[in-house]
């Protein structure tokens, strides 16, 4: 049988040997947790508690400024102890609670609904928005806002993600070898709220074990199925693993999956999801590789939200040598930051240490046209065209070859003979284009 | 905990290839066709290449000093440049032919535009037009060229496949390139003397027609028993390469397929000439004479000159194929692959610039 995928992409040697067969290990509470305002696309959450308050995990700390927002939850028991600007997982400084814990690990009071299937779909709506879920991949869309598509946007279809083509990622692959029953029960919650009849697990076969665990877990009801993809990246994009499992084709400029009657969701938010309604748990804690060749143990821990990345880099076992560059989130789309004080985001999917060697940057050469970044791009646009445009600060010619619809996947960087930071100069080109629009909505008024 | 982590942009892996991996690949892969011309010719084959390949690199290590730019002649490029340069002469030219055709390639054809990456035409197609604009006689007369040879006819066709043959008929078939013959039976002039010095053998002409593409010369053709430029003799030592730079993913698979497509389309149905009917072996003789594997593999496919669209490299490719046709059949040369590539060279900018291709998902308005 032809496997299925996407067009374009590349194949980058996927490191996943170094922690796929380390189970998940669930880290005692920290002594400290950082809870930043932004962990997810909108407005960043509103502090409600003030320095010195005593807060119990699992309680509200801060609540959503908006539709497109979500509230923040203690993941420890403790004290507020300062509402700043601290690093953050993205490698910007942003506004954040911190909390000292009190090493008690006091809860607020959860619950266990046994026949929680039987809720009304707006209470399981408002327990997802109230656990402050979004979503764990990477992106951190809220949950509740994917869930709740317009009437005349019926969905049919969800697609779990449990494609984690970012290298050296694992712990996407242990959630489904380990709490496989709860990703379907997930999965069944987030059909039943969007009326959707057929539920799909995208995994690529480079996970032949998470294939068969979860096509065993399938069996069960027939409106569930596994689809095992080939192996390339970036076939996590949401647009890319739906063209993959269904042949639909999502609008560019901006459209949505809903637009083709799909819903996209990470198998550690489906996890999520099922908690929040079942023991209206808050997204607390998340499952997150720690990993790299200068990593002791390379591990995939469950961790509290909030925790240091050099906590986690301590739990395992530190490092064999110097590093060169912390990568929060995995290395094709992660972010490169300045400090591994940075703390776990919903959103943190691992951090991936690399030595100096590893760290080093390549020259930049002249463009060669010789087109490999368009042979592999997946949304089919032009990425030398785009970076040369945007040096010769030509945002139309930019923008026509593509520089608003680019995801910024990074496999044009990847393959550039030259080394041109392709995906930099989009970076540039697409503030630079925000800029502009909005300098012309203001020359409007 | 120190802070001096290295902060960039993602992604933060990279495949490894670089310019120099690129270029030295492609070197790589012409060396069998320089084996076959060492092979067939003797040594002088090997020195006029290397003659035209350090010319080359001297050339760009120098403008690019006096540029105060960095000297980049280690990624390979030049050399590249110096050898595809040489494989247009051919062996029996003097070796400053090759060199004034490098020097000029990388000082007039690359370095003037600003170096790699910047120049609008194939500069080895360049330095090779210029040279046969300047010496004529040196590029397309081999008059030493059979002291090298070892066997067989310049045009690869054995006289005795051909029944009742003239000398005259004989002379043409030795002292011509493959191409050159075939031109030859096109020109009406030469079609009269040759069946009047045949006391009136009207069907003369069509036997030698017949014999270019007769199994014995395609063979010929095909392993490189036959005159041309040095880099021009082995279809199958040019082949060779090319299949290791496709399967290395180095050059594009659109531009020569559709190149080489396209003739042996036009070829098929218009390459024969007054009473030769069609013939499936013909289009074979025109992709193996001449330098369309040559051209259609290593010049045609030059990154910075051809379109970095996919559908226009299918454009450029078919663009190709037509004018190389157009000049072998109609055109004032016996072969057209230089001129062709040139022109279409120039219309790349063009051709980018109106195949923009739609983005994945993009809404029909």
């Amino acid at each position: 049988m032809k496997l299925k995928t996407f067009p374009g992409g590349v194949h980058p040697h996927d490191c996943k040997e170094l922690s796929n067969q380390v189970e998940i290990v669930k880290l005692p509470p920290p002594r400290r947790v950082v809870i930043p305002l932004s962990q997810h696309l909108g407005s960043p959450s509103t502090p409600i508690v003030r320095v010195g308050d005593e807060v119990l995990a699992g309680q509200i700390i801060a609540e959503a400024s908006g539709y497109v927002s979500i509230p923040q939850h203690a993941s420890i028991s403790g004290k507020v102890t300062k509402i700043d600007v601290f690093p953050h997982p993205s490698g910007t400084n942003q506004p954040a609670i911190e909390i000292t814990g009190d090493e008690q690990d006091r809860w607020v009071e959860l619950g266990d609904d046994k026949d929680y299937e039987l809720l009304e779909m707006d209470e399981m709506k408002a327990r997802i928005t109230a656990a402050g879920v979004c979503g764990m991949g990477g992106a951190g869309f809220p949950t509740h806002v994917k869930l709740s598509p317009p009437p005349d946007k019926p969905i049919d279809t969800i697609i779990l993600n449990g494609v984690e083509c970012e290298p050296y990622l694992t712990a996407d692959h242990r959630l489904m070898l380990e709490r496989g029953e709860d990703i379907i029960n997930g999965l069944k919650l987030i059909m039943k709220i969007t009326g959707a009849n057929r539920g799909i697990i995208g995994i690529e076969t480079n996970k032949p074990d998470a294939i068969a665990t979860m096509t065993k877990l399938t069996t069960l009801d027939a409106r569930l199925s596994v689809c095992p993809l080939k192996l390339q990246y970036p076939q996590g994009a949401e647009k890319q693993l739906i063209y993959a499992a269904t042949r639909r084709k999502v609008p560019n400029k901006g459209g949505l999956p809903m637009a083709v009657k799909v819903v996209v969701q990470n198998v550690g938010t489906a996890i999520a999801v099922y908690e929040a309604i079942r023991y209206r748990k808050p997204l607390v804690e998340r499952v997150i590789t720690v990993t790299g060749r200068i990593i002791r143990n390379p591990s995939n821990f469950l961790a509290r939200i909030g925790i240091p990345f050099s906590e986690l880099v301590e739990h395992a076992g530190g490092v064999t040598d110097v590093i060169g560059k912390v990568v929060s989130g995995g290395p094709m789309m992660g972010f490169a930051i300045p400090t591994l004080d940075a703390p776990m985001a919903k959103g943190s999917s691992g951090v991936v240490l690399m030595d100096e060697s590893e760290a080093r940057m390549l020259e930049e050469h002249a463009c060669l046209r010789c087109a490999r970044c368009v042979d592999v791009c997946p949304l089919n646009l032009l990425p030398s065209l785009i970076a040369a445009s945007v040096k010769a600060k030509d945002l139309d010619t930019a923008d026509k070859a593509g520089l608003s619809d680019c995801m910024k996947c990074g496999c044009c960087a990847y393959v550039c003979p030259a080394n041109i930071r392709l995906v930099q100069w989009i970076d540039t080109g697409k503030v630079r284009l925000t800029d502009r629009q909005r300098a012309r909505k203001q020359g409007d008024k | 905990m120190k802070n001096k982590y290295v902060v960039s942009s993602s992604p933060h892996l990279h495949d490894r290839t670089s310019i120099p991996m690129v270029m030295w690949n492609v070197v790589l892969a012409l060396v069998p066709a320089l084996v076959a011309a060492v092979y067939f010719w003797g040594f002088r084959a090997l020195w006029l290449t290397l003659a035209g390949a350090m010319a080359a690199v001297i050339t760009e290590g120098i403008i690019q000093k006096f540029r105060k730019v960095p000297v980049t002649i280690a990624d390979g490029s030049a050399f590249l440049t110096g050898i595809l340069l040489s494989y247009n002469v051919n062996v029996g030219t003097p070796f400053w032919l090759p060199v004034v055709g490098s020097v000029f390639a990388i000082a007039i054809g690359k370095q003037v535009f600003g170096g790699l990456g910047r120049n609008p035409v194939n500069p080895a197609l360049l330095g090779r037009v210029f040279l046969l604009a300047s010496w004529p006689t040196l590029m397309t007369s081999n008059w030493k060229e059979a002291f090298y040879r070892m066997q067989g006819t310049r045009s690869g066709i054995n006289p005795e496949i051909i029944t009742s043959i003239t000398d005259k008929a004989k002379d043409l078939i030795i002292s011509s390139t493959p191409l050159g013959v075939a031109k030859a039976l096109r020109d009406s002039t030469t079609v009269q003397s040759l069946v009047s010095d045949a006391g009136g053998d009207a069907e003369l002409p069509l036997r030698i027609f017949n014999g270019l593409f007769d199994l014995s010369t395609l063979r010929s053709l095909f392993i490189g028993n036959i005159g041309g430029c040095i880099g021009e003799v082995s279809a199958l030592a040019l082949l060779l390469g090319a299949a290791y730079l496709v399967y290395k993913n180095i050059i594009e698979w659109r531009i020569p397929l559709f190149y080489i497509g396209t003739v042996f389309i036009l070829s098929f149905f218009f390459g024969g000439i007054a009473g030769s009917g069609y013939s499936i072996l013909l289009p074979f003789f025109h992709i193996f004479a001449g330098g369309l594997l040559l051209g259609a593999f290593f010049m045609a496919t030059d990154y910075t000159t051809s379109p970095i669209t996919k559908m226009g490299r299918i454009y450029y490719a078919i663009g190709c194929g037509v004018l190389t046709v157009v000049i072998r059949l109609v055109g004032g040369y016996p072969e057209g692959v230089s001129y062709s590539i040139l022109l279409m060279n120039v219309m790349t900018p063009l051709i980018d610039k109106f195949t923009m291709p739609k983005a994945f998902g993009r809404v029909k308005k």
